[in-house]
């Protein structure tokens, strides 16, 4: 995809990172739950208390090796942890516990759909580390307030090659990677409540050159979409700068999302000098062969897999399958429904259309709804079998997702059955055949539209209930015969 | 003489036939220290209060523990003995400073680990000991609050940096103490007292609780009177702990099993290089005559080389400052310690550091920020630890052959109070026939070997990792035949 | 092996240690001189020697996930040189 005319190539690479759902925090037993009230979630440990130790949790170590296999990585067969010095009130003991130079996984990658084209994006590497506490401005301005329960919660830190090309490439890598993640249960990655967050450099150089512009380093962007538009506003800045012969300083910045647009937080000579070395306090770690085939089995079918999967064994387009892929929850729930016996691509319409509206309209996740796979699949059974309309089905869909019951039950009880006596349909269009007579002659006058008027006035006279093939049926009869 | 003059199971047959309460040697325990305590400082807390009352406690337990030591149950040999701990030492509900006017105001949060066996054993805490700031130091000098004395003659520092835990025994004060090795700060000061010090093979004794000063060299230990109560001790603390992911997970041995009196056909090594010049005469001809003492006894000596030993010296003063830095940072000012208040976070953490850390802190802090500094690295802290790699080689080299290796504990005996403080490089040389075992993690303990101008002098023995057992054998058949120490006179 | 004011300076910012302009002089010198005594290491050839990290050489230590509780809010802050609204208090962050 080269569409753009700018006389610039954008070059993007995004450091992600995920919080992992464990128990307990990665180097103490404190809860990792989110919404504890402040400081309760903490101990000696996590607190950076004099004379305590670290001890790493093994399900973190499991979690971030599955993480690298779905993303394709290599595992490290010694991997190992180091300190990163470097002085901060959310940092208790004012060095991180992280990896610099062995981390868990390296030179991964994953597969991208943008514009109906499908490209491979590198990742440099997955290393494990632990989160840090979260400051906030007091009330008065004047100081900072901490609260420690985040500390300690487990991270990985997922880094891409510079592969990625557009703002929208973006966007779809973070798609992708969260999508991932919550296939292999490893994190809800929800970037509002932190449990995902990216930072992105972003470079631009003349096409065609292969030597990397100087790069800025965007942070604080808090949905993807934010990620996209930073990218976008950064990409336009920066082409600004060298539009009029001026040179890219490096610096990081972060997005002010009020105001739209990119800030300078801190420039090249304030660099840190992290002093990373190994972590005298944890020793070495030496995963197997044996080890890693027990944590590959643990891998479920990926979403690019099971796209893949939809289009050859359902014959949906690639659009549909990109959709309904994208959650595991989703998928899940469109092969259940499928699986009850329901057309596939009846499904899929249902899903993308009034489910996936509902859901973003009220902020829901499928499990948080009412409707089951088989009450979906026994509704679009009544549509084919005539015993509702789709209009119907509409309210009753809603129905079944905020209430849960059988389809059957909701129609039975709201009055809403189909009705496909011919006899009684017949009087109610003798009915409004006579009253619409103008509508009559225009229809005979060549005016095809006229048609759908008047089977409007007989569902309107039914309130929808009228099966509307034999209303259209019985109408042009009348018409025509 | 004090109650105190016995040994740890003297004094616990004495307990369990009823002969002595606990709360008699708590007493008795708390009057020597308030006897002698103004002249030593050893103690930066006494916790007499909590003793008395704790030694009460066990008075009225005296009977279960004596049933159960019928049956041959050893695990409470230390019950009703009163103890002291390194205040670089978690101790819950008690002050724990580390030496250092930044954590003045601070009070453990927990136990560690090491404490925590004690007290499962029922013994008495009477106070927590003074020690260099943050363990980093060999006189005791480098104290946030005041030098402790050597009981031999109080114009002497006792050595250090466990200068609180060594003095405490040697004057009596308690049975035993706890200290932290890091680079001979364990055995150093027990040689400059008169004690026996041991510094535990790295991983033997779980880390859980000490304030770290060097992580990868630190290690806790007993000081004693005797090599039979520093095996008991370190009985008590010694074996794998979960929480210290360091900690190794090996079957302990019984050590007291271990004292023998035979060590017909032990084979000594006598390292050139720990015998060269910078060691005193005087103390040679003490470390000589505990040569021939275990000559006597059936042991075979021979002359051996660690030829990276010269070089000990300089990768521990990179590795253990590297370490430090950034294990002292947690000392901002945040969370808990003595802040020193300003406008901005920075200057807070800048003046809150300058204010709370003592001189010889902040040198090494600054030195190991340094050595692991961007550019510096490769040539200084890696270096350092690819030369540890090779320190290591010689002594797993002389282990193939040998069995032990002895040598003096330190170059000399102890020196006055103030003559090296002005040279932190001179300073250091007291350590260089102790440092090389903490590089390579091995065990070693300082036991008394005679007067070298009426001070103590400290003969030291070296093991393989994890052979404590070898080392007390052949420490307590030479203690034996060595025979009584004169005590310091007070 | 000389050491400047300026690494001086640099080197207490990066460890947070305020110092005064006397301080500075003597810090250079007794650096200096540790530094110049650990220069002896650069003599020896350890090309092919693999650094010794930890003493004793243990692998994959791991705890099991499991959570308990520990400290509570009030113990937690028990020590804090200043808080607030059950958070620890510092003077205000500056971004930059």
């Amino acid at each position: 995809m080269t569409a753009t005319t700018s006389t610039y190539e954008t070059i993007i690479g995004l450091e992600v990172h995920v919080e992992m759902n464990t128990h307990s925090k990665i180097f103490c037993g404190c809860s990792t739950e989110f919404g504890a009230p402040p400081n309760t979630n903490v101990c000696p440990i996590c607190l950076g208390h004099p004379g305590v130790l670290p001890v790493l949790n093994r399900e973190a170590l499991n979690k971030a090796i599955k993480a690298s296999l779905a993303l394709n990585c290599t595992i490290n067969s010694e991997s190992k942890f180091d300190r990163k010095n470097y002085f901060y009130p959310d940092s208790p003991k004012a060095y991180q516990i992280s990896q610099f130079d062995k981390p868990v996984g390296e030179h991964g990658w994953i597969e991208i759909e943008v514009g109906g084209e499908t490209k491979r994006i590198r990742i440099n590497r997955v290393h494990l580390e632990e989160d840090a506490g979260k400051s906030s401005h007091a009330a008065d301005g004047s100081s900072t307030l901490v609260d420690f329960n985040r500390v300690g919660v487990p991270l990985i830190e997922i880094v891409s090659e510079a592969d990625i090309r557009t703002p929208e490439e973006a966007k779809a890598y973070l798609e992708k990677l969260k999508a991932i993640m919550q296939y292999c249960e490893i994190s809800d990655c929800k970037m509002e409540e932190g449990s995902l967050r990216c930072d992105a450099n972003i470079s631009l150089r003349p096409w065609g050159r292969e030597q990397f512009g100087t790069k800025r380093e965007l942070k604080n962007m808090n949905s993807f979409s934010n990620v996209q538009k930073a990218l976008e506003y950064e990409q336009a800045a920066q082409e600004a700068i060298l539009a009029a012969g001026q040179e890219i300083q490096q610096s990081t910045l972060r997005w002010d999302d009020a105001a739209k647009k990119t800030l300078v937080m801190r420039t090249k000579e304030d660099a840190h000098d992290y002093r990373y070395f190994p972590e005298p306090d944890l020793v070495q770690l030496e995963i197997d062969a044996d080890w890693i085939a027990s944590i590959r089995a643990t891998i479920p079918e990926l979403p690019g897999e099971r796209r893949a999967r939809y289009i050859e064994q359902y014959g949906l387009p690639s659009y549909d399958a990109d959709v309904l892929t994208a959650s595991k929850r989703v998928a899940d729930f469109f092969e259940a429904t499928v699986a009850s016996g329901a057309e596939a691509k009846t499904v899929s319409n249902w899903i993308m259309g009034d489910l996936l509206a509902y859901l973003n309209h009220n902020n829901l996740e499928i499990h948080q709804t009412q409707i089951t796979p088989e009450h979906l699949g026994a509704m679009i059974k009544m549509i084919q079998d005539g015993q509702i309309s789709t209009k119907i089905a509409k309210s009753v869909f809603k129905d079944m997702l905020e209430t849960g019951h059988d389809p059957a039950v909701i129609v039975k009880e709201k009055g809403l059955v189909q009705i496909s006596d011919e006899g009684a349909i017949a009087k109610i269009v003798e009915e409004v055949l006579a009253n619409n007579a103008k509508s009559v002659e225009d229809y005979k006058a060549g005016k095809e539209k006229a048609l759908g008027a008047l089977v409007g006035q007989c569902m309107k006279a039914t309130k929808g209930q009228a099966n509307p093939a034999l209303v259209n049926k019985l109408i042009l009869e009348r018409i025509q015969g | 003489m004090s109650l105190l003059n016995a040994s740890i199971r003297e004094l616990h047959t004495k307990i369990i036939s009823k002969e002595i309460k606990p709360s008699e040697l708590a007493a008795a325990s708390l009057e020597r220290i308030q006897a002698t305590d103004g002249k030593i400082k050893a103690f930066l807390h006494i916790a007499a209060e909590e003793a008395m009352e704790r030694a009460k406690a066990l008075d009225e337990q005296v009977h279960d523990i004596r049933q159960r030591s019928a049956t041959g149950d050893l695990s409470h040999l230390l019950f009703g003995i009163p103890g002291a701990i390194k205040d670089n030492l978690n101790t819950k509900g008690l002050p724990t400073t580390a030496a250092s006017k930044i954590l003045a105001n601070y009070t453990s949060a927990y136990d560690a680990t090491a404490v925590d066996r004690l007290n499962k054993e029922n013994y008495v805490l009477v106070g927590k000991t003074n020690m260099d700031e943050f363990a980093m130091g060999s006189s005791g000098e480098n104290s946030g609050y005041f030098p402790t004395h050597n009981p031999w003659d109080l114009e002497r520092v006792p050595g250090g940096s466990s200068s609180g835990s060594a003095a405490a025994v040697s004057a009596g004060q308690v049975l035993f103490a706890l200290g932290s090795d890091t680079g001979g700060s364990i055995r150093q000061p027990a040689a400059y007292t008169g004690v026996v010090g041991l510094k535990p093979t790295y991983g033997l004794v779980s880390r859980f609780g000490l304030i770290s000063y060097a992580s990868s060299l630190d290690q806790i230990g007993p000081f004693t009177q005797t090599v039979e109560d520093a095996a008991v001790v370190l009985q008590a603390i010694a074996g794998h702990d979960p929480h210290d992911s360091t900690s190794a997970n090996v079957a302990v041995p019984r050590y007291l099993d271990a004292l023998t009196g035979d060590i017909k056909g032990l084979r000594i090594a006598l390292p050139s290089e720990y015998f060269e010049e910078g060691l005193d005469p005087a103390v040679r001809a003490e470390v000589e005559k505990a040569i021939r003492v275990l000559e006597s006894l059936g042991a075979t000596v021979g002359q051996v080389s660690l030829p990276h030993t010269k070089y000990a010296l300089a990768a521990y003063y990179l590795i253990a400052p590297a370490e430090a830095s950034s294990n002292l940072a947690r000392f901002d000012g945040v969370r808990y310690g003595v802040r020193t208040e300003a406008d901005t976070l920075v200057e807070m953490y800048k003046q809150t550091r300058a204010q709370g850390f003592g001189e010889e802190v902040k040198r090494r802090i600054m030195l190991g920020t340094y050595a692991l500094s961007s550019g510096y690295y490769d040539a200084y802290y890696l270096r350092a630890q690819k030369t540890r790699t090779l320190i290591k080689q010689d002594f797993d080299h002389v282990f193939a052959s040998y069995d032990v290796i002895l040598s003096p504990t330190a170059p000399t005996t102890a020196f006055k109070i103030g003559a090296k403080v002005e040279d932190p490089v001179t300073m250091y040389l007291n350590d260089i026939y102790t440092i090389p075992v903490n590089l390579a993690g091995i065990p070693a303990i300082s036991v008394p070997c005679g007067l070298a101008d009426g001070l103590p002098v400290g003969l030291q023995l070296i093991g393989k990792a994890f052979d404590e057992t070898t080392l007390l054998r052949v420490a307590h058949a030479y203690e034996t035949a060595r025979g009584a120490m004169p005590r310091a006179m007070l | 092996m000389s050491i400047t004011i300026k690494e001086v300076e640099h080197i207490a910012n990066l460890s947070r240690l305020a110092i005064s302009e006397e301080e500075k002089g003597k810090m250079a010198d007794t650096l200096g001189k540790i530094l110049h005594f650990a220069q002896e290491l650069q003599e020896l050839d350890v090309e092919n020697v693999a650094p010794t990290t930890h003493p004793q050489p243990l692998k994959n230590v791991l705890r099991e996930d499991v959570s308990r509780e520990w400290l509570s809010q009030e113990e937690a802050l028990s020590h804090a040189p200043d808080q607030e609204n059950g958070q620890f208090r510092v003077p205000a962050v500056m971004e930059g």
